[in-house]
């Protein structure tokens, strides 16, 4: 009991400290899907099976955090000019790393997910990050601020899943979990689908999300 | 219909035999790169507010994709296969694609002030664009000729263009709509995208890369 009053408040400090206020900012606040709008290629085109979508954004995650700290360390010593071609260096190595791993213990996904694995590589959000946060802060700042990113990208991607595979293939994660004579939308599996699902999300996010600026982007 | 998927199925499809001008239909049609594969999304988003700048962009990005497609399959096929370094596949085509794109800023700012103009502010965002490394990507999974490769590279390009030009007409007229607050912008605009690509499936008896 005594631990718990303890635990509380601790937890609560770091996140209204600076690494874990980074973090939270990223997943909540500005988080990388609805309001910066980054990212929403892999978003569209992974989200129609479960399972995908996990791998997609473990491997995010992954080359995200990786990347950012290590564009991070090399801050100083980047020269301005060949700063983005640095970077995209540095994500493509993590990126390499994941398509490897991926197609040695995830054959079928991998097959399935076919060029979206390298185009992380093109991904907005780290190259935003490695812009906007990366290469004007520290490493562990730096590894919040990634995590976060990460994480705002996977809870709307886990999200927009949850609702189109039930409805695509009446399946989850590849177990059947509608009623036997539920009737199949395809639509939800073909592109339309996707761009509709990721529509409706984006409101949602923006209507519920506390607005950190106000964009101009209409 | 197996769990694999329509989708998947259709990314991965044995386009073998296909001439490479039903190749560059289809790339403009039925498998149009931002709608059926979602490329390019970020510039799409952010450029398809007025018509006259989504075709410049839509130029460029099929300019650069025609010479990387050609470039890059080349590169691919006499250089990285017969080493056994396809691993380095991704490291190759961005490195290619980022030094291409600047080349063409500095020849066309070299030969041709006027294009430079039209084009230039665009170029450093194509190198980002996922489209490119996508055409790519695809170009090799697929296992294209070269004839096909660059088919489709142009193809790509064009559907790209016909897409966001499209899109950007119809945000023109919804200006004067009464859209809700938070769906403004880039909400409607998926939406929008999700009924165009709706559309688009109605070509999808007109050429067939199966």
């Amino acid at each position: 009991m005594a631990d718990r009053v303890v635990a509380k408040p601790a937890l609560l400090k770091w996140f209204k400290g600076k690494s874990g206020a980074a973090m939270l900012e990223q997943v909540w606040v500005e988080n990388p899907i609805f309001r910066q709008i980054l990212g929403i290629c892999s978003a569209l085109a992974v989200t129609n099976l479960l399972r995908n979508t996990l791998i997609m954004c473990a491997a995010l995650i992954f080359v995200n955090v990786c990347a950012n700290m290590i564009i991070s360390a090399l801050r100083d010593f980047t020269p301005r000019r060949t700063r983005m071609i640095t970077q995209v260096l540095v994500i493509a190595t993590f990126v390499i790393i994941v398509d490897l791993v991926i197609k040695a213990f995830a054959y079928e996904a991998s097959k399935q997910m076919g060029a979206y694995v390298g185009l992380i590589i093109t991904n907005c959000i780290i190259m935003g990050r490695a812009e906007a946060f990366a290469s004007r802060n520290t490493v562990g700042l730096t590894f919040w601020d990634a995590l976060g990113s990460g994480l705002g990208y996977s809870v709307v991607l886990i999200a927009i899943a949850l609702m189109r595979e039930p409805l695509g293939f009446g399946t989850l994660l590849g177990v059947r979990i509608m009623p036997a004579g539920f009737v199949e939308w395809q639509l939800m599996v073909l592109p339309p689908g996707a761009f509709i699902g990721l529509g409706l999300f984006i409101w949602i996010g923006r209507a519920i999300a506390p607005e950190k600026v106000e964009e101009a982007a209409k | 219909m197996d769990i694999g998927g329509l989708v998947a199925a259709a990314k991965s499809a044995d386009v073998g035999g296909a001439a490479p001008y039903i190749i560059f239909i289809a790339a403009i049609f039925t498998n149009n790169i931002l709608l059926s594969n979602f490329l390019g999304m970020c510039s799409f988003l952010a450029i398809s507010r007025q018509i006259r700048a989504s075709f410049g962009l839509g130029m460029a990005v099929t300019f650069v994709l025609t010479m990387t497609s050609t470039i890059n399959w080349l590169l691919n096929h006499y250089v990285l296969v017969p080493l056994e370094v396809e691993y380095l596949r991704f490291i190759t085509f961005i490195i290619v694609i980022a030094a291409l794109v600047q080349f063409v800023e500095i020849v066309i700012e070299r030969f041709s002030p006027a294009l430079y103009f039209a084009l230039g502010i665009f170029l450093p965002l194509i190198t980002v664009n996922c489209a490119i490394l996508g055409v790519c990507l695809f170009m090799v999974i697929r296992s294209y000729t070269f004839a096909q490769a660059i088919g489709y590279g142009i193809g790509s390009g064009l559907g790209w263009t016909l897409a966001i030009v499209a899109i950007a007409g119809i945000r023109n007229k919804l200006r004067f709509s009464n859209v809700p607050e938070p769906l403004q912008g880039v909400g409607i605009t998926m939406i929008l995208a999700g009924l165009m690509a709706f559309a688009f499936m109605g070509f999808a008896g007109m050429v067939d890369i199966k």
